[in-house]
């Protein structure tokens, strides 16, 4: 059961991963608060297994707020995204790239309300804004990857352009839509957790329904949710998108209001107080700025991540073989499928107000929630990889073929995964403090709700400066422990 | 296939709109939401009869949801507390106070605890605060955290992180009671008239939370309106919304509130709260 390390490399650094983890864990902010747990689970699990709907009417307002704030969210992201994409060499607009996706869609979204207003294009450009800086990135990796792969013969003066539409596209087109699809549905999970911070999607239902306790609606709204995302493979084809658009426009074109001396307004609320305020002293406004919020905030997100990464690798380790074909059944493959999916379409901050009702606030909730998001999603992909293993015929089976063969064989693929993982379980672990834990979302959070978006704009930026920095550190990682460097895309979801 | 989602989508996509003037208003979510939209629904219904034109309330996630709605025009009136009333016309020039309740000038607080505290009714707040978990309810309600947290400070001489374990904030003060009845925190500072409300609508178990001080009276809870409305509505138009709201008779609109009537207001009636504000670090 112990050969699972394949080398000295590996085990220093995945034995100093989970020693810090353990340390943290035990230091950390991590209780169960509530005095009476079991009575609340008791009555969401009694939601649960009841579900019921809103009124038909709402419920439809609040899907096709949802699905048209997904559609043209990633519409704008995967035309802006393609077009950057082209220019990826350029170090620039890499920089610029890595720092929009590199802060959270709540976190834009936050902002954006403040330009529009509790409007549709706050929640449109909220899902844009990041996900360009994503699809960029993947569009350019999957153009180099097959660039790389395949050199076809052209006239040598043919220009880039020219270059690009006839040897590459026809190649890379179904890896880009493959991904956008799959982006698409991140974008109906975004467009769901909007509805937290107010703009009226499925997530403000939702969030009605959990506050009052409402738990069998909760459940009705999940239901849907999750036949949304099981179903779009079918409905959310491309062919359809031409139409959906214009569709989505005119729906929400009544509530688009472009307004005009805002961005001004903006722009001067995010100027720094002292510097717009002669009376305020720099020093003495920043300093309980950094030592009460920016570095508590960025020291607790840390902990949470780095806890919620090595859970969400030891759940992915223990959960995969529910979906590789060396283990099981058709029967229990499926069940596993069907958790899976259940387990990584929640969105982590649903998660992770149903673990704060249950548990009391400390980081415990949202740990538990990134690792169960986060884990499924590895145990996925790693299931998924395990699939192309092929094993002798006399190979062990069960636990033997699990500890011996299989795991130690696709061990290299896992840690890809997880690394990958890392940036998004930060990110997240950042944002999940909107919901009262003290990670850096708690005080972005607080900023907003006392109209101090040069407070904001110090944190987010902090926010996505460590995320930067961690997925610099999970390059370095992979290099260091020579994995390999490309990630199947198409195989990303 | 490709026919049926075109008329799915057709179908339900053409929905109808609101008209362009509709007026509308909002409020701060400080209760649960079924409840404003009752208490807030019977306002619609009442002001549209009486000015003669359509009124649509809507319901906001969050105290600044509800400030940010106000400061971009997309309502025009709002059921603002004390300190996002301060807030709302700090960002948006113009903007008026025009009523408030009849119990709002002398509003208060309570401290409540979970009944395993040990903590009792008092004339002052207690040292065995320290340590204790505290949750307060939204981060900018007035009677759910400026002002129990101003008398905090001002009687132990620290802030709440110094004196508690922890400090929540729960959203609204429905949640709050909900939260110290469960045990989850053990204490927590609400808006007296939504512990009155619960209270007798039998949603409060006294044998698990008790209130263990109140606060002096400060004002809080107030209608604003945008100072842009007469251009908009008519000459006269925030003047006759204001006397539409004084004439509120009707004990059953009333009881939704509650409140026993409303009487004028005016910026100036907020400054203490302004003040009180500053003094805690909420406002610059």
């Amino acid at each position: 059961m112990l050969k699972l390390i394949p080398d000295s490399r590996t085990s220093q650094v995945l034995g100093s991963f989970i020693l810090l983890a353990i340390l943290l864990f035990i230091t950390g902010d991590i209780s169960i608060t509530t005095a009476t747990p079991g009575a609340e689970f008791q009555r969401m699990l009694a939601g649960l297994l009841h579900p019921q709907w809103p009124p038909f009417d709402a419920l439809t307002q609040v899907l096709l707020q949802t699905i048209s704030y997904a559609l043209l969210g990633v519409a704008i992201a995967a035309i802006g995204g393609f077009i950057l994409s082209l220019f990826f060499h350029c170090r620039l607009i890499r920089i610029v790239c890595a720092s929009v996706r590199a802060v959270h869609e709540l976190f834009w979204g936050l902002l954006l309300i403040q330009l529009f207003g509790l409007q549709p294009l706050a929640g449109i450009l909220a899902i844009a804004i990041p996900y360009t800086g994503i699809l960029a990135k993947i569009y350019a990796e999957i153009k180099q990857e097959i660039q790389q792969r395949k050199k076809l013969y052209l006239p040598t003066h043919s220009s880039y352009l020219s270059q690009f539409f006839y040897a590459d596209w026809p190649q890379i087109k179904t890896d880009f839509a493959s991904y956008t699809l799959y982006r698409f549905e991140c974008g109906l999970r975004s467009g769901t957790i909007l509805g937290f911070i107010g703009l009226p999607t499925l997530g403000f239902q939702l969030e009605t329904s959990f506050m009052q306790g409402h738990y069998a609606e909760v459940a009705g709204l999940l239901l849907i949710f999750y036949g949304l995302i099981a179903t779009v493979h079918w409905w959310g084809q491309f062919k359809f998108w031409p139409i959906y658009l214009v569709l989505a426009l005119i729906y929400l074109w009544p509530n688009i209001i472009f307004t005009g001396n805002n961005l001004e307004w903006l722009l001067h609320q995010l100027i720094p107080l002292p510097l717009s305020t002669a009376e305020v002293n720099f020093y003495s406004w920043f300093k309980p700025i950094l030592t009460e919020q920016l570095l508590p905030g960025l020291w607790q997100t840390l902990v949470t991540g780095h806890i919620a990464l090595v859970l969400s690798a030891a759940l992915a380790l223990i959960l995969y073989p529910l979906l590789s074909h060396h283990f099981g059944n058709p029967v229990t493959r499926w069940g596993g499928h069907i958790s899976l999916v259940v387990m990584r379409s929640t969105p982590e901050l649903i998660l992770g107000f149903a673990f704060l009702l249950l548990w009391g606030p400390s980081l415990l909730p949202a740990i538990a929630a990134l690792a169960i998001h986060n884990g499924a999603i590895i145990a996925h992909l790693t299931g998924r990889h395990s699939n192309h293993i092929v094993l002798r015929p006399d190979a062990p089976s069960g636990i033997n073929s699990y500890s011996y063969e299989i795991t130690p064989r696709l061990f290299n693929q896992f840690l890809v995964f997880t690394f990958y993982r890392w940036e998004v379980i930060m990110r997240e672990s950042a944002l999940l403090g909107i919901l009262g834990l003290h990670t850096l979302g708690f005080f972005i959070d607080s900023a907003f709700e006392s109209f101090r978006l040069d407070v904001a704009i110090i944190l987010i930026i902090a926010g996505a400066m460590l995320n930067i920095a961690v997925d610099s550190a999970g390059r370095l990682l992979r290099q260091y422990l020579q994995l390999p460097g490309h990630l199947v895309i198409s195989n990303n979801r | 296939m490709t026919r049926l989602i075109l008329i799915l989508c057709i179908t339900l996509f053409v929905t109808p709109t609101v008209s362009a003037r509709t007026f509308v208003f909002t409020a701060i979510p400080d209760n649960d939401e079924t409840r404003l939209i009752q208490r807030f629904g019977k306002i619609a219904t009442y002001l549209s009869d009486t000015l003669n034109i359509k009124v649509k309330y809507i319901p906001v996630k969050s105290y600044p949801a509800a400030v940010t709605a106000f400061r971009h025009n997309q309502v025009q009136l709002a059921w603002f507390g004390g300190l996002t009333g301060v807030q709302a016309r700090r960002l948006t020039p113009g903007a008026q106070a025009i009523a408030q309740g009849q119990e709002d000038p002398k509003f208060k607080s309570y401290f409540i605890a979970h009944i395993s505290t040990g903590l009792q009714l008092a004339d002052d707040l207690p040292q065995a605060f320290y340590g204790k978990t505290m949750l307060f309810g939204s981060k900018s309600s007035t009677s759910g955290r400026l002002m129990p947290e101003f008398y905090l400070r001002k009687q132990l001489q620290n802030t709440p992180g110094e004196i508690f374990s922890r400090v929540g904030f729960s959203g609204n003060h429905s949640r709050t009671i909900a939260l110290v009845q469960s045990g989850a925190y053990q204490l927590g500072a609400v808006n007296y008239q939504v512990w009155e409300q619960e209270l007798a609508d039998g949603k409060i178990d006294t044998s698990k939370v008790a209130i263990i001080w109140t606060t002096p009276d400060y004002p809080d809870y107030h209608w604003t309106v945008r100072g842009d409305i007469d251009a908009v509505w008519g000459d006269g138009f925030a003047a006759k919304l204001q006397q539409a709201l004084f004439d509120i008779n009707d004990p059953e609109l009333l009881a939704a509130f509650p409140r026993s009537g409303f009487i004028p207001a005016s910026n100036t009636d907020y400054d203490v709260i302004e003040s009180s504000a500053k003094n805690i670090g909420l406002l610059d």
